[in-house]
């Protein structure tokens, strides 16, 4: 029963080579885990911590008859801001919102604010928090005798309904998570039905002639253009020459504080400009995956192209449409570039109220905070990317839910 | 038009059909008998697919393809500039080789069709007609709310042929529309066949000499124009037992008998 063997006895080196490019593939994601790991990890170690306060006029020294500062009425507030401020300074504060429309807390917080005055004279990360308690007290206590030390969470439900300030203790994200949001939820308005038309047309009607190879070619050229450069189309385009409609001005509504053309709008249109290629590649991609035959079905019925497409390819393709829209949003919410050309206000303590406010976003909030030299903003910073974060997260949690709703149930 | 074309659903005139530069059939002249099952036969690559896609102009979706000559369905041109080819293939419908039910319910397989021609009657009644007439009815009765891919090949292909019929067309075209499924399934869709001739005119792509021999009334035997060219023509065209038993072109007789090639 001898056979000549023809092969090689090449077994265990063939083992031997698929064990090792196990070895690394797990490798390359063990690498990507403790990357992510350490991101995670340093914002976490950001957003908490020791703080050591100083006050220019103490608290308790503003307490009236007995009264502490935290429990006065509205009114005694007021009184004591009239007390302290120069006329000017108060007539100032009255003309941005008088004082009866304010409420009890925004006129506390102005006392604190301007009276009070905190300032962070020293902070601390978590992890130096946690296991360096005794030292850093010891260290307040001999460096900041005046100072107050006090265990600080940068992220609380405060700091996300806080209008932006100057004062880090104070500031808060909501005029940038408003601003993203408005800017975020017009994009989708104008790029997913943009995108997914062309998507449907370059797929289903266009000939295969130079003209549409031409297109095609470019739409993916386009995808990999820096963002910047959105930027400056948007500056040019929205900003500059469409500032008639972007400002507003032509529906009438001219806001006194909108900057021209640096709006909402504007930051939305740019973004949609960006994440349109991406839109429709995906679209694209994902139309092109559903099966011929199942055209030839629909057309053979004496369908036409029309319902074939809309009864048929769309929602066979819709998963994959939204996957990829998905994928498109979620960059759009993280840009910053482009929207510092066309110009985000970067101390604006209003809310967006409509498409034609000016705006921040998030990152662009983001940027600032850690680009300022004091400690205390790259905690809020990293507050604010927690959010930035979280905002992402449920948007690609719907979007999941939303394309699970969506895929076939046969 | 005259009693003789009454006679026929199907006609073509010099009929050729290319992909691009390529022409794959060349001067096909048959005429199809109303209410009969018409065989295409032939050996692969010789253009029965393409000739019967020419029949309800499904060849239009290759990009590139174009017809010269006509077919006239009841005497009209189909490929006439008024003609509307969406219109043509409501008339004339079609059975694909691989059984591909839309990924729906098996009573939306059905009644999708009509509904997008504005069929006005009952729909439950014409879904549950069509199914009959397809020999299906009394195995999905119950699951009709069921995804039409979970049925099996051979049920598929008649879900199919259900979904072709209920737009009540005048002609069906099936290419090979058995040649996935096993000898029973194949067997229930001939017997399906004859049936629906007494309400339809079939034709029908097979490279089942039996399975030709057995269904149909008529015959096309299709092969290439010579040995040099790729292109295919209709050799020969004529009642099935005729072809089957004294074809009168030599290279047919070969075929059927299994002596080609
Ligand atoms: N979409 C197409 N584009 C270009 N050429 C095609 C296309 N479809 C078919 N052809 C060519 O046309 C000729 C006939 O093809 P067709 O599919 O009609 O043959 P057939 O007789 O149906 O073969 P089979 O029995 O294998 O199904 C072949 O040479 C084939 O290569
Ligand atoms: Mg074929």
């Amino acid at each position: 029963m001898s056979r000549p063997n023809i092969f090689e006895d090449n077994l265990p080196t063939r083992q031997k080579t698929a064990s090792v490019w196990q070895l690394i593939f797990l490798s390359a994601t063990v690498v990507g885990i403790i990357f992510l790991s350490t991101l995670l990890i340093n914002i976490l170690n950001s957003s908490f911590g020791y703080v050591a306060l100083e006050a220019r006029v103490p608290p308790e020294t503003l307490a009236v008859n007995g009264v502490p500062l935290e429990e006065l009425p509205k009114e005694e507030l007021v009184r004591l801001l009239q007390e302290h401020l120069s006329s000017g300074a108060f007539n100032k504060l009255e003309n941005e919102k008088p004082f009866e429309k304010r409420s009890r807390s925004e006129v506390y917080d102005l006392v604190i604010s301007r009276i009070v005055k905190y300032k962070v004279v020293e902070s601390w990360n978590l992890f130096e928090s946690l296991f360096r308690a005794d030292e850093i007290r010891a260290r307040v206590a001999e460096e900041f005798p005046e100072a107050e030390l006090r265990f600080m969470s940068w992220l609380t439900v405060d700091t996300i309904r806080r209008p932006q300030s100057s004062e880090a203790l104070l500031a808060g994200m909501r005029t940038a998570i408003l601003g993203s949001l408005w800017t975020i939820v017009i994009t989708i308005i104008v790029a997913f039905p943009l995108g997914v038309s062309a998507a449907i047309y370059l797929e289903e009607y266009a000939q295969d002639n130079w003209i549409n190879r031409l297109i095609r070619t470019n739409i993916n050229n386009l995808a990999g253009v820096p963002s910047i450069i959105y930027g400056m189309l948007g500056l040019a385009i929205f900003v500059r020459s469409l500032e008639k409609l972007t400002s507003g001005a032509v529906f009438g509504l001219v806001d006194p504080t909108t900057a021209n053309g640096r709006t909402i709008l504007s930051a939305a249109l740019t973004l949609a400009l960006l994440i349109l290629p991406l839109i429709i590649i995906n679209a694209q991609e994902a139309i092109r995956a559903v099966p011929q035959s199942l055209r030839r079905a629909s057309l053979g019925l004496g369908a036409t192209k029309w319902q074939t497409v809309w009864w048929h390819v769309l929602p066979n393709a819709l998963p994959g449409i939204l996957t990829g829209t998905i994928l498109a949003v979620s960059r759009a919410i993280g840009e910053t570039a482009p929207l510092v050309v066309v110009g985000a206000s970067t101390a604006i303590t209003f809310d967006p109220t409509s498409p034609f406010s000016k705006f921040t976003t998030l990152p662009i909030q983001i940027y600032q905070w850690t680009a300022r030299p004091q400690g205390e903003w790259r905690h809020l910073a990293a507050a604010a990317i927690i959010v930035l974060l979280t905002l992402l997260l449920t948007l690609n949690a719907t979007a999941i839910l939303l394309r699970n709703r969506f895929t076939k149930r046969f | 038009m005259n009693a003789n074309n009454d006679q026929y659903v199907l006609q073509t005139r010099n009929l050729s059909v290319y992909y691009g530069d390529f022409k794959a059939v060349t001067d096909v002249n048959i005429n199809i008998p109303r209410n009969k099952i018409t065989a295409i036969i032939g050996p692969s690559g010789c253009g029965k697919s393409t000739l019967l896609r020419a029949f309800n102009r499904m060849n239009e979706l290759v990009p590139g393809s174009r017809v010269e000559g006509e077919v006239l369905f009841n005497g009209q041109n189909l490929y006439a500039k008024d003609v509307d080819p969406v219109e043509v293939r409501h008339r004339i419908g079609m059975v694909f080789q691989k059984p591909n039910p839309f990924p729906k319910s098996i009573y939306e397989n059905v009644a999708w069709g009509a509904r997008i021609h504005g069929y006005r009657g009952n729909m439950d009644e014409l879904v549950e007609r069509c199914l009959v007439q397809a020999a299906l009815w009394d195995e999905v009765k119950d699951i009709l709310h069921r995804s039409g891919l979970a049925l099996s090949g051979g049920q598929q292909q008649r879900l199919c042929i259900a979904r072709a019929i209920a737009v009540q067309p005048e002609v069906i075209l099936m290419d090979e529309p058995a040649s996935a499924l096993d000898p029973i399934a194949t067997l229930k869709i001939e017997e399906l066949m004859q049936e629906l001739k007494k309400s339809y005119t079939i034709v029908i792509v097979t490279h089942n000499m039996q399975q030709a021999a057995r269904v149909s009334d008529y015959t096309a035997m299709m092969m290439l124009v010579d040995e040099h060219s790729r292109s295919g023509t209709v050799i020969e065209f004529d009642e099935t037992h005729k072809i089957f038993t004294r074809p009168s072109d030599k290279r047919t007789e070969d075929y059927v008998t299994g002596r080609f090639g």
